[in-house]
């Protein structure tokens, strides 16, 4: 099972890294994009063939490790699939 | 007295800590390696600063995992003098010792400039040799020191007094262009309730001989010397 683990910086936390982006793709004529938010994303390949193990793991390690929780928040989404 | 520095895999401030305590103070200190799980019977323990674990996924989220951890979080449970220096303070907060989180810097640039801070509290064992309201020399180099809390928690740092160290201009004022990197409420150092935990993000170990172009950050362990000798912190062995 894979899990895919998607942190972001909560809306209310300012993202430098993100208005720089945002910034660079207005000075190319991105002009439509109106912000940028930056995150990480994360890909846990698990030893579990259960959707529910997985995305208690998942949540586990993002709550423990990937994220911190003042200043992030994450997603997680469960791909079914046996990795080879 | 004796002090700690913790050392972990990519700290890289340790010997200017472990050279302030020793060669400018005259005390004993001695390196812990992360993996340790004693702090050798030391009086004040210092998170150095540096890169530990490269900075990888976040500042210090890694080594705030480290075997030596549970020893630190210990000895500050049990009211110990801590100090967390730059990496060492970001260390900190991701363990919990101190409340909020460091943003990259509102330049989203790594700075290394000398600053100044204005001393916010006198009555935490880093900073009772200040007099109220001094303002210190002292360099920053980091690329994620913005701090950063929710309002409420800020608001309760504010009631408590834990803002220890404010970035001001050379008169002690709070302005727009003393912050270096966006911190909340110009906030360059901090404490726990209980004031035995300080973090901050300049750092003291590199300004305590005016051949480093300032002496100004002596002060901080000057003060935990006189806190431990004077019994004011005991010591948390």
């Amino acid at each position: 099972m894979r899990a895919r683990v998607f942190v972001t910086l909560k809306p209310s936390v300012f993202d430098p890294q993100g208005k720089t982006v945002t910034d660079a793709l207005h000075t190319l004529g991105f002009a439509a994009v109106r912000d940028v938010r930056q995150g990480k994303y994360f890909e846990l390949d698990l030893d579990t063939r259960s959707v529910d193990d997985a995305r208690r793991l998942a949540a586990e390690a993002a709550d423990k490790l990937l994220s911190n929780p003042v200043i992030e928040s994450y997603r997680i989404e469960i791909v079914d699939e046996v990795i080879a | 007295m004796k002090f700690a520095v913790v050392v972990f895999p990519g700290s890289n401030c340790d010997h200017d800590a472990h050279y302030a305590a020793t060669h400018v103070l005259g005390q004993q200190a001695e390196y812990v390696w992360h993996k340790d799980t004693s702090l050798g019977n030391a009086d004040v323990v210092i998170l150095p600063g540096g890169f530990a674990h490269g900075d990888y996924l976040r500042t210090g989220a890694i080594a705030r995992f480290s075997p030596v951890m549970a020893e630190v979080r210990r000895f500050a449970d049990a009211g110990g003098p801590v100090l967390g220096i730059c990496n060492g303070f970001q260390v900190l907060l991701e363990a919990g010792l101190l409340p909020g989180a460091m943003l990259r810097n509102r330049s989203v640039r790594f700075q290394c400039e000398h600053v100044l801070i204005k001393t916010e509290q006198t009555d935490t064992p880093f900073t009772l040799a200040c007099r109220p309201g001094q303002v210190l020399r002292i360099p920053i180099a980091h690329g994620e020191g913005n701090y950063y809390a929710e309002p409420d928690v800020v608001a309760r740092l504010e009631k408590n007094r834990q803002v220890v160290f404010r970035y001001t201009n050379a008169e002690g004022v709070q302005t727009e262009g003393a912050n270096p990197n966006g911190s909340v409420g110009n906030i360059a150092g901090l404490c726990n309730e209980r004031r035995n935990v300080v973090g901050l993000m300049p750092h003291p170990e590199r300004a305590c001989e005016l051949a480093l172009g300032s002496s100004d950050g002596l002060v901080l362990f000057d003060s935990v010397v006189r806190a431990v000798t004077q019994g004011a912190f005991a010591a948390a062995r």
